[in-house]
């Protein structure tokens, strides 16, 4: 019997390029789906933006800027909590960063991969997830009264340096594993030890990164509330805090608006809280913009 | 050399400079110092004819490589002379780019990497217990399979080596000098500040060969420098190497059997084998090694012939 060789019978053309019906809805569908998802997100920042904004701009003045607290609304500022945020800040970032950047060159190019690395890993990246109260109880029974530093600045940004180095520490090995093997084989093969391939190419290679990790982990600091609080910051303070004067009381924004809002009078509650949170997040921007201006002009020199 | 601090980890791997037939070697001892620079200058004085043949860099002395429990290449004994292209061949597996690790000790760097038996350069035995891996690695440079430029500008790729081994010299003499002797020079000179990255993947293998050259090594390891490239680029690479032969020993690990061919003088033909038949972990063991023209005509080992005429790998 003969075998047939003629093909099967083809669809017809016109309709050989369209989509099954169902897949076109389906597809339209889901896309719906992940839209409401991103509104519902950005409605929510939304609403208490604008709530906040309505609340808090009556507040906002020069005087509010540049006064310290007052039993009296109109006349209250936050000057004390501005100038130990960002004393707070400074500390803390110039701690964190040769703390983590150091763990993280040790662990990632040249401790032994062994028990007892893996062990140290294990626990940085536990402490990384640990809730930030904890670290403010660590805060008051090592450095105000183990190490006897008491309620001041440098107790504030210890405790916050203790929070945020795991982070850090784990961003920080992220960068630097992102930097190609090859270029370290590259420095290698020109007789460069290890120690010079990784602080002039891998190191240099991996800081936009590491900035980032940096910028992410300063703003969880600066707007943290409760570590600081058992640590020891005060709710009003008539003087200045400045990054030298490591063993003065020191207040924070975050730690002002609690204050704020805790107090009896409505105006507190409402209004002068409100205005505080618009200083906090005006400069929460501004400190992240100039972090990420810092970074790209480093990434785009390498 | 001469230009180099001194300390003591150098000095314990420096009686071998003694006798490496470079051409600064040649010069009278009154140049030493400041003679150094002006020598690396664009025209190094035409390479001094080839010695006899049987100048020894590399005597290779029944070695054998492993990765934890699992050997990777086994029992090698060979020489690798001076000026010459060697190149090594073979199928996958067969543990070549594993053994031209071995050269510059880069296999120290991988954990649980054993390297057995004897590897002398020039009579110094390079896994003895004094010698530095890092002074080993500025003497016998390398060059990798993917270019590998640092993401930093030309000018500054060329001036690292020097800047590490806190070499006495002029780096815009040293990065000229390099790039020329890559045939480089003309393509970049007036882009010297531009990221290396922004250069075509040929000239980022040129731009590596030329930093593994600024730092004066007496011998260059490739292992498989055109495997990324495309053939006008690679044709570039294999001219250059015929060039750089004058003056540099040059081992090159390649999968293409044409390229050895074309560019080397001596060729060693490495099989993989199988470990049982009830285990087929593979490692690598020479065959032969013997001048190329003849492993490619006239081979004296069955396995080679059947692999140069694609019988099989």
């Amino acid at each position: 019997m003969a075998v047939s060789t003629s093909a099967p019978p083809r669809e017809q053309p016109d309709r050989a390029f369209r989509a099954p019906v169902g897949n076109t809805i389906r597809e339209k569908f889901t896309q719906l789906v992940l839209l409401l998802g991103t509104l519902v997100a950005l409605a929510v920042l939304a609403i208490l933006l604008i709530d906040i904004a309505f609340d808090g701009v009556g507040g906002l003045s020069l005087n509010f800027l540049s006064n310290y607290t007052s039993r009296f609304p109109e006349m209250t500022g936050i000057r004390a909590g501005i100038t130990g945020t960002l004393s707070l800040m400074l500390l803390t970032a110039l701690m964190t960063f040769p703390l983590g950047v150091g763990a993280a060159l040790y662990l990632e190019e040249f401790a032994e991969r062994n028990r007892w690395t893996r062990l140290l890993e294990t626990n940085i990246n536990n402490l990384a997830g640990v809730p930030s109260i904890v670290y403010g109880l660590l805060g008051l029974s090592v450095f105000v009264f183990f190490l006897g530093f008491g309620r001041s600045l440098i107790t504030g940004a210890l405790t916050l340096t203790a929070l945020i180095l795991p982070v850090v520490i784990v961003a920080s090995r992220e960068a630097l594993r992102a930097v190609p093997r090859e270029i370290r084989d590259g420095g290698l093969a020109l007789g460069a030890t290890p120690l010079q391939v990784a602080f002039r190419q891998t190191v240099p290679a991996a800081i936009p990164s590491i900035m980032t990790g940096m910028i992410l982990s300063l703003s969880r600091a600066i707007g943290e509330t409760a570590p600081i609080l058992v640590a020891g910051a005060v709710f009003s303070r008539r003087a200045d805090n400045e990054p030298w004067n490591l063993s003065e009381s020191y207040t924070a924004i975050p730690i002002q608006i609690f204050d704020f809002v805790k107090r009896p009078q409505e105006e507190f509650q409402v209004g002068v809280a409100s205005a505080a949170i618009i200083v906090l997040m005006t400069v929460l921007l501004f400190m992240n913009s100039a972090a990420i201006i810092i970074r790209n002009r480093y990434a785009r020199k390498i | 050399m001469d230009q180099r601090t001194s300390s003591d980890q150098r000095a314990a791997f420096s009686p071998v400079r003694l006798d490496t037939g470079r051409p600064e070697t040649h010069r009278p001892s009154a140049s030493s110092t400041d003679g150094r620079s002006t020598d690396t200058a664009a025209s190094r004085p035409s390479a001094p004819p080839k010695r006899s043949t049987d100048d020894v860099v590399f005597d290779v002395d029944d070695v054998s490589v492993h990765y934890g429990s699992a050997p990777a290449l086994v029992n090698v004994s060979l020489t690798i002379q001076r000026r010459k292209i060697t190149a090594f061949i073979g199928p996958s597996g067969c543990g070549k780019s594993t053994f031209i690790r071995c050269f510059n000790r880069t296999n120290d760097l991988i954990p649980n990497a054993r390297v057995q038996g004897r590897i002398h350069y020039h009579n110094q035995d390079l896994y003895a217990k004094d010698v530095d891996p890092v002074e080993v690695r500025r003497r016998i440079g390398m060059v990798f399979q993917k270019p590998n430029p640092f993401p930093k500008s030309i000018y500054d790729n060329l001036t690292f080596g020097p800047k590490v081994n806190r070499m006495k010299v002029d780096y815009d003499e040293v990065v000229e000098t390099s790039l020329r002797r890559a045939a480089l020079w003309d393509e970049v000179k007036g882009k010297l500040k531009q990221n290396a990255y922004s250069l075509s993947g040929g000239q980022q293998q040129r731009l590596c060969i030329a930093r593994a050259l600024t730092v004066d090594p007496e011998v260059i390891l490739m292992d498989e420098p055109c495997s990324a490239l495309d053939p006008i680029a690679t044709a570039h690479i294999e001219d250059l190497m015929r060039e750089l032969e004058r003056d540099y020993t040059i081992i090159i690990v390649t999968h293409n059997m044409q390229q050895a061919a074309r560019v080397s003088d001596r060729t060693a033909f490495f099989t993989a084998e199988v470990e049982s038949e009830n285990d087929d972990r593979r490692f690598g063991r020479l065959v032969e090694i013997d001048d190329t023209s003849k492993i490619f005509s006239n081979p004296s080992d069955r396995r080679t012939e059947d692999y140069i005429s694609g019988r099989f790998g």
